[in-house]
C-alpha cells in the first residue's frame, strides 16, 4: 500500500476517523427520533457556552489526561491496559486514606502526599495484572478487567464497612479535613476573573460585603499537574533509556530481548506507571471535588482514556487534544442528559464510535485517503 | 451444607454457567478461526436488550430469540469487517464494540419503552419457562437422585438443554468436518489455508457468524430466561469471564463445559451468602462475594491453566502475498 505524507497521517486521519464517529452518532440520533444539530447545540452551550461550563469541562480534561497517559504508556510497550478504572478507583482510596489521615496544614504539602498515594494505590492495582503477564503469562487485557470488578467491590466493602462514619447512611467516606481543599481554578488569580459572576448587565456581581463573586467549578490546580504530566510522560517516552527500552519492547519483545532488554522488568515498570498516572486521576476528582470518597467515583474516565489514547495518536500531546475533546463530549453529554430526554449513556456510544474509528478502522480510513491521494497525483502528472 | 441445598446450589449452577457456555463456545469458534473476540460481553448485551424487547412486543419469546441473535450477528460482523475486512486491532475493535454495545442498549430501550433503559417485565409466553422433565414428579422423593434430578437436571428452560447440546455439536463440527479442519487450520497458519485454495477471509467470516449467533442465544436467554426482562449492563461482565474459561480450557469444547460449569458455580455460591457463611464460619461482606468470581477467575488464568498456548495466528491479521 502506498504511504500518506506524514500530515497526513497525523492530522487528517484522526480528523476524518472522527468525522466518520460524529456521522454516525448523528444517525443514531435521528434513529431514535432526536435531531443531531439541536443535540450539538446543547453540548457546545453545555460545555463552552459559559464559565460553570468551562469549569466542568476542564474538570474531565484533567480526569481524561491522566488516564489517556496511563493507555499509552501501557501501549508503547505493547500491552493494553483496560484497567485505569479499577486503578484510578483505588487511587481514590489513596487519596482518601492520605487525607483522613492527618490535619493537613496547608494544600500544598496534602496535594503531595496525597498524589504519591493515588500514583502508589493505582500502581500497586495494576502491579499484580502486570506479574501475572510477565511471570504467568495471564493475558493482561482480561485480568485487568477482571481487576476492575474486583476494585469496585473492594471500594464498596472500604466504604461500607471501614471508611463510613458511624451513623451516615450513604456509603462514603468522611469529608476531607479544611486543610486537604485543593484550590478550584476560580480561586486562582489571573483565572478567577474569568469564573467571575456577572449579573445580566454584565457588571460583576457582588455579596452584600461587596465582594465580587465566583462561580463553584470542580475543575482545580490537578489541572496544572496533568498539563506537566503530558511533559513528564513525552520526556519519559521520547528522552531517557527507559521511554527507549519501553517503546523497543513494545515494537519487538524478540529484538528487544536481544538487545538485552528485560521483558519482566519493562512489562512491570511500564505497567507501575500506568497504574500509577490513571491513580494520580484520583487528585482531581477525590481530592479536588468531591472531597470524600464515593462510590464509583472513577465514573468511567479509566475508560476514556482507551478512547483518547487511541484519538491522541499515542502522543502526549495528542493525549491532551482529544482530552479537551472529550470533556467537551462528557460535559455536552451531561447537559443533553439534563436539558433532553437523550439519555446520557450517549457519552457511551460516542465513546465506542471514537476507539471503533480511530483504534480498530483507521487502515480502512488511511486505505480511503491513499485512493483520494492517487486521484490528486494524477491530476497533476 | 445438606445433600438439598448442594444440589439447589447445583441447579443454579447450570443456570448461571449456561450463558457463560453459550458465550465460551462463541469465543472458541471465533479464536481457533484466529479472530481474539473481546466483544463477546457486547454482543450478548445487545442480544439481551433485542430480545427483551422484542419478546415484550410480540409476546413471544421464539422471536425475541431470533431479534436477539440478528442483533449478536450484526455486532458480530462489525468486528469481521473492522479486524478481517480492514485488518484492524481485534482487541481494540472488540473493546469498541463493548462500548457501543453497552450505550446502544440503553439508548434503544429508552426510546422504546421509556422505563429507563429497560424493558417492561416479561412473562408467560415472552418466556423461556422451566421444563420439567418426564419421571421428575414421581423420581422426587427417591433419596440422592430425586433432589439430583428434579433440581439439576430437571426444570430448566429449553435454551439450557440447547446450550449442552451445544458441546457435543461443537466438539464433532471441529473435529469430525472438513470444515472444522479448516477452521482450525486458519487459526494456526492461515497461509497453508491461503495455498490450498481455501478462503482465509471466508473461514473467518463463517466462524464469527457461528459466534454471533451463540452469543445472540445466550443474550436472549440472560433477558428472557434467566432473567425476565432487559436491564442496563445486564450482562455484567460475563463476557470476559467466559473468555477467562475459554483460556481456561484451552480452547476446546468439552473443557470448556467444565470451565464455564466451575465459574457458573462460583457465580452461584455468590448468591448464597448463608451457605458460604456457614462453611467458612466467619461473616463474609457481601461485596466479597459478589468479587469471588472475578477473583477466582484470577486465581484460575494465573495459577492452574498450567501452559494454555492459543491459536498460533490468533489476532494477526491476514495479509496476502507479502
Amino acid at each position: 500500500m502506498r504511504k500518506l505524507p506524514q500530515w497526513a497521517d497525523v492530522v487528517l486521519v484522526p480528523l476524518i476517523s472522527l468525522l466518520l464517529a460524529a456521522i454516525v452518532a448523528a444517525i443514531v440520533l435521528l434513529a431514535i427520533g432526536q435531531s443531531p444539530t439541536k443535540a450539538l447545540g446543547i453540548m457546545v452551550e453545555g460545555a463552552f457556552g459559559s464559565a460553570n461550563g468551562w469549569g466542568y469541562t476542564l474538570y474531565y480534561t484533567t480526569s481524561f489526561i491522566f488516564t489517556g497517559l496511563s493507555v499509552i504508556v501501557a501501549f508503547h510497550a505493547g500491552l493494553f491496559n483496560i484497567g485505569g478504572e479499577g486503578q484510578a478507583q483505588l487511587g481514590g482510596l489513596g487519596v482518601a486514606l492520605v487525607c483522613l489521615a492527618l490535619p493537613w496544614p496547608h494544600w500544598t504539602v496534602a496535594l503531595l502526599a496525597a498524589t504519591l498515594g493515588a500514583a502508589v494505590f493505582g500502581a500497586a492495582w495494576a502491579a499484580i495484572p502486570a506479574y501475572l503477564q510477565a511471570k504467568r503469562g495471564s493475558h493482561i487485557v482480561i485480568t485487568t478487567i477482571m481487576f476492575n470488578y474486583i476494585a469496585s467491590a473492594l471500594i464498596v466493602y472500604m466504604l461500607v464497612d471501614v471508611l463510613r462514619p458511624a451513623g451516615q447512611m450513604d456509603p462514603a467516606s468522611a469529608r476531607f479535613p479544611v486543610g486537604a481543599s485543593l484550590p478550584a481554578l476560580s480561586d486562582m488569580p489571573f483565572l478567577r476573573e474569568f469564573f467571575a459572576r456577572l449579573n445580566p448587565d454584565g457588571t460583576p456581581r457582588l455579596t452584600k460585603a461587596g465582594v465580587a463573586m465566583y462561580s463553584n467549578v470542580p475543575a482545580n490546580v490537578t489541572l496544572f499537574i496533568a498539563l506537566a504530566a503530558c511533559l513528564v510522560v513525552w520526556l519519559l517516552l521520547w528522552r531517557t533509556r527507559l521511554g527507549y527500552q519501553i517503546r523497543a519492547f513494545g515494537k519487538s519483545e524478540a529484538a528487544s530481548k536481544y538487545a538485552g532488554i528485560n521483558p519482566v522488568k519493562i512489562t512491570m515498570i511500564a505497567m507501575l506507571i500506568s497504574g500509577g498516572l490513571a491513580g494520580m486521576m484520583a487528585i482531581n476528582n477525590v481530592m479536588g471535588s468531591a472531597e470524600r470518597l464515593l462510590q464509583n467515583s472513577a465514573e468511567g474516565a479509566g475508560f476514556i482514556g482507551i478512547a483518547v489514547a487511541l484519538m491522541g495518536r499515542n502522543h502526549p500531546f495528542g493525549v491532551l487534544l482529544a482530552a479537551l475533546l472529550f470533556g467537551f463530549l462528557y460535559q455536552g453529554g451531561a447537559a443533553l442528559g439534563l436539558n433532553t430526554t437523550i439519555p446520557i449513556e450517549m457519552r457511551i456510544v460516542v465513546q465506542g464510535l471514537v476507539i471503533l474509528f480511530t483504534g480498530a478502522l483507521d487502515q480502512m480510513v488511511r486505505m480511503l485517503l491513499v485512493w483520494l491521494f492517487s486521484f490528486g497525483r494524477k491530476a497533476v502528472a | 451444607m445438606d445433600y438439598e441445598t448442594l444440589m439447589q446450589i447445583f441447579g443454579s449452577t447450570v443456570r448461571l454457567g449456561t450463558p457463560l457456555l453459550l458465550a465460551c463456545l462463541a469465543g472458541l469458534f471465533s479464536e481457533r478461526a484466529g479472530i481474539f473476540d473481546i466483544g463477546l460481553e457486547g454482543k450478548m448485551l445487545a442480544a439481551a436488550m433485542a430480545a427483551g424487547s422484542v419478546a415484550a412486543m410480540s409476546g413471544s419469546a421464539w422471536v425475541g430469540l431470533v431479534a436477539g441473535i440478528g442483533a449478536s450477528l450484526i455486532f458480530a460482523m462489525l468486528h469481521g469487517v473492522a479486524s478481517i475486512t480492514f485488518r484492524g486491532n481485534q482487541l481494540i475493535s472488540g473493546v469498541a464494540l463493548n462500548f457501543l454495545s453497552s450505550g446502544i442498549t440503553v439508548l434503544v430501550a429508552q426510546a422504546l419503552f421509556g422505563q429507563g433503559g429497560r424493558t417492561p417485565p416479561l412473562a408467560g409466553a415472552a418466556r423461556f419457562n422451566p421444563i420439567t422433565l418426564p419421571f421428575a414428579e414421581i423420581v422426587k422423593d427417591v433419596p440422592l437422585i430425586g433432589p439430583l434430578y428434579t433440581e439439576v437436571i430437571s426444570g430448566h428452560s429449553i435454551l439450557v438443554y440447547a446450550a449442552m447440546a451445544c458441546v457435543p455439536l461443537t466438539w464433532w463440527v471441529l473435529y469430525r468436518t472438513r470444515f472444522g479442519l479448516r477452521l482450525r487450520a486458519v487459526g494456526e497458519n492461515p497461509a497453508a489455508v491461503d495455498t490450498a485454495g481455501v478462503s482465509v477471509v471466508g473461514l473467518r467470516y463463517a466462524a464469527l457468524t457461528i459466534t454471533g449467533v451463540l452469543c445472540g442465544i445466550a443474550g436472549a436467554y440472560m433477558a428472557t430466561a434467566l432473567q425476565a426482562g432487559f436491564g442496563r449492563e445486564m450482562t455484567a461482565g460475563r463476557g470476559y469471564i467466559a473468555l477467562a474459561a475459554l483460556i481456561f480450557a484451552k480452547w476446546r469444547p468439552w473443557q470448556a463445559l467444565g470451565a464455564t460449569m466451575l465459574f457458573g458455580f462460583f457465580q452461584a455460591l455468590a448468591l448464597r451468602p448463608d451457605v458460604v457463611e456457614k462453611i467458612a464460619h466467619v461473616k463474609v461482606p457481601v461485596s466479597m462475594l459478589d468479587a469471588l468470581p472475578y477473583i477466582l477467575t484470577v486465581l484460575v488464568l494465573a495459577g492452574f491453566v498450567g501452559k494454555a498456548i492459543p491459536p498460533r495466528a490468533g489476532g494477526e491479521p491476514y495479509v496476502k502475498e507479502r
